[in-house]
């Protein structure tokens, strides 16, 4: 039997597999990189809904995942443009133009990171935790500013896409169907995860931490994991997202970049895996709207984040999937 | 020639240290009110830093059309508190018995309406203001050693507003209605206190304590959209090193952060050019020492995870 819940997902599934051909056929390239953009960021914000939405960890400061991610990328392009050495690696590594090398790279990067700041903010809960998050975010925003080697407040271009062995990914659909199978791959092995014993203990520590604690569960090591794997596909996200504009800028890990990722979840439906599609959808296209009528379109963003608060808590997967839709 | 670079090195440690304290007030009058209202609403509220932005931009405005500085820190102050308020009234109040991922999310919302309408009204280019003339000279604080006095005004003002806030909160009624309202919030309404009206009014004493800050940073810095969220978070620092809800650790962690700040870009890039290249040393300095604040935050959150004075426990 078709569910609806069941039905969602399909239409959603179909929906993303055709938009290319749509928007070739209508004559609209630029629909193309609008709905790459809009993969992206499901991943981040997806990755971002594992920590926030499953083990009510609210971390204002996913964004810097993304930056580094980013960054991963626009450096090894860099130093490979150049020919000249990555610094603090060992040997005379000159970076690597090859997607297989930058992807990695990338998510390496910012398990790493996650693991470090995942160490010393989950010491911490509560209103403690969104301002550690944020604050160590924006050290890293001012550290790659004050980086004059990589551009510092310019930012970093990105001479070109990262070469994979076979697909051209400077041809945006072909880009695009790659982000697709990356969100994909990324929602399966979220979807793996949240159903696991693993994932019971995080959404446990959401709903009564010292319980799970009672219960000999070290819950802090669950919550570590579940961190550094949500700063891995923010990471993931961050590459494609430098392949995409072919350019990283501080701007990437700004603070407002972390506070958009949080409303992408709670519009799309927080501690859903579906959600994080439509939030990243719902608010990019709101943004592409309302910056076609007047430059100032933030302030009617605002106002609306503030209703959306006030009154309507359940996101679009809610009211798609209708009353009693848990997860999707 | 070794005296004289000794005495070099103590008064460019003395002006580093006033720089110090000039700035950690400053965050003292954000950090106070930020952590007043987080102590007594459990708010957290990001948009603190819009109505510091929303003071510079007044106080600036209304001095150059009346010349006078006071006039404009007073119509500062003024607006600031009635913003304050209006928010409280019209979404604050709202959002008190929310969890805090919905706290950041509309007053996130608000800080974009903000950053919006000032650019709408002000136009995207930065504002200059210079010290009032009293004020825009420098003072020998030792003999031969001058010092701008616009900066000693600041911390004289900042220390005042100190002490004031510590008379308001120990000894006066708002002040003990404000203590009991942290601790035992049901015990205080059902003791016949309007919480409504205590709540507006200590969101609006906040929001003056960041107009205040505002007006006063205005002739120390560009006055641009986006300036009140750089403060915010410095704020936030300030905040958790030293405990939420405290205002005596609002005063002590601000000027920590202040002198810790200014320390690590002082002296960081000079002692780096101790053994690198200068200009190495310059790169690596300017990077390293604006993490300064932040490896003090670590720490501290490493030996006490709920900031140096906690005020009352039982809320994370």
């Amino acid at each position: 039997m078709i569910t609806r819940i069941r039905s969602v997902q399909i239409v959603t599934l179909l929906i993303l597999f055709s938009l290319p051909f749509i928007a070739t056929a209508m004559n609209q390239p630029f629909w193309v990189d609008l709905s790459t953009r809009i993969l992206i960021y499901a991943i981040a914000a997806m990755s971002l809904d594992i920590i926030l939405g499953y083990g009510g960890m609210v971390s204002l400061g996913h964004a810097m995942f993304l930056g580094i991610g980013a960054y991963s990328v626009g450096i090894l392009t860099h130093h490979s443009f150049e020919g000249s050495a990555v610094p603090f690696l060992p040997g005379e590594w000159t970076g690597s133009m090859s997607g297989l090398v930058h992807l990695p790279a990338s998510i390496l990067a910012s398990s790493l990171l996650g693991l470090i700041i995942g160490l010393l903010s989950l010491r911490t809960v509560g209103v403690y935790f969104i301002m550690i998050t944020l604050a160590f975010a924006q050290m890293m925003f001012y550290f790659m500013i004050s980086l004059p080697t990589y551009g510092g407040e310019d930012g970093l271009n990105v001479w070109g896409r990262s070469e994979i062995p076979g697909l051209d990914l400077s041809d945006s659909v072909t880009f695009y169907f790659v982000c697709l199978m990356l969100l994909l791959a990324f929602w399966f092995i979220a979807r793996r995860l949240v159903d696991s014993r693993f994932g019971g203990v995080l959404r446990g520590c959401k709903q009564n931490e010292q319980r799970l604690k009672a219960l000999g569960y070290n819950t802090m090591r669950y919550k570590l994991i579940a961190f550094t794997i949500a700063g891995a596909g923010a990471g993931l996200a961050g590459g494609l997202l430098a392949n995409l504009n072919e350019f990283v800028g501080p701007g990437i890990m700004h603070w407002t970049k972390s506070g958009e990722l949080i409303v992408m979840v709670l519009l799309g439906g927080m501690g859903t895996l579906i959600g994080p599609i439509f939030g990243s959808a719902a608010l990019l296209l709101l943004e592409e709207i309302l910056s076609a009528y007047t430059e100032h379109w933030m302030i009617v963003l605002g106002p609306i984040l503030l209703l959306v608060v006030l009154f309507a808590r359940r996101g679009i997967y809610g009211f798609l999937a209708g009353e009693g839709a848990k997860d999707g | 020639m070794q005296g004289h670079y000794l005495l070099m090195t103590t008064l460019l440690f003395l002006e580093q240290t006033l720089n110090g304290l000039q700035q950690g007030v400053m965050l003292f009058l954000m950090a106070a009110g930020l952590t007043l209202v987080f102590g007594i609403m459990h708010l957290l509220n990001l948009a603190h830093g819009s109505l510091y932005m929303v003071g510079a931009y007044v106080c600036a405005t209304v001095t150059q059309a009346s010349g006078s500085f006071l006039i404009g820190v007073i119509s500062a102050l003024g607006a600031c508190a009635a913003s304050g308020m209006v928010i409280e009234i019209l979404a604050m109040r709202r959002l008190y018995a929310r969890e805090h991922l919905d706290q950041v999310l509309a007053t996130f919302g608000i800080i974009l309406f903000f950053n919006e309408l000032v650019k709408i009204l002000w136009g995207p280019q930065a504002l200059f203001l210079n010290p009032p003339a009293l004020l825009n000279g420098t003072m020998e604080i030792l003999p031969d050693t001058p010092y701008p006095t616009y900066r000693l005004f600041i911390i004289a003002v900042g220390l005042i507003v100190a002490l004031g806030l510590r008379h308001l909160i120990l000894n006066t009624r708002v002040g003990m209605l404000i203590r009991a309202g942290a601790t035992h919030r049901e015990m205080v309404g059902a003791l016949g206190v309007n919480i409504d009206w205590l709540y507006t009014v200590v969101f609006g004493l906040g929001a003056m304590l960041a107009g205040l800050s505002g007006a006063l940073a205005g002739p120390m810095l560009a006055i641009q959209v986006g300036m009140g969220e750089n403060i915010l978070i410095l704020t936030f620092v300030v905040i958790i090193v030293g405990g939420v809800g405290s205002v005596r650790g609002a005063l002590v962690g601000a000027l920590l952060v202040g002198l810790v700040d200014t320390y690590a870009r002082a002296f960081l890039p000079m002692g780096l050019r101790e053994f690198m290249e200068p200009a190495n040393a310059d790169n690596v300095g300017a990077a390293a020492s604006g993490m300064g604040i932040y490896i003090l935050m670590a720490i501290v959150l490493l030996f006490k995870p709920s900031g140096l004075f906690q005020a009352y426990k039982g809320q994370s």
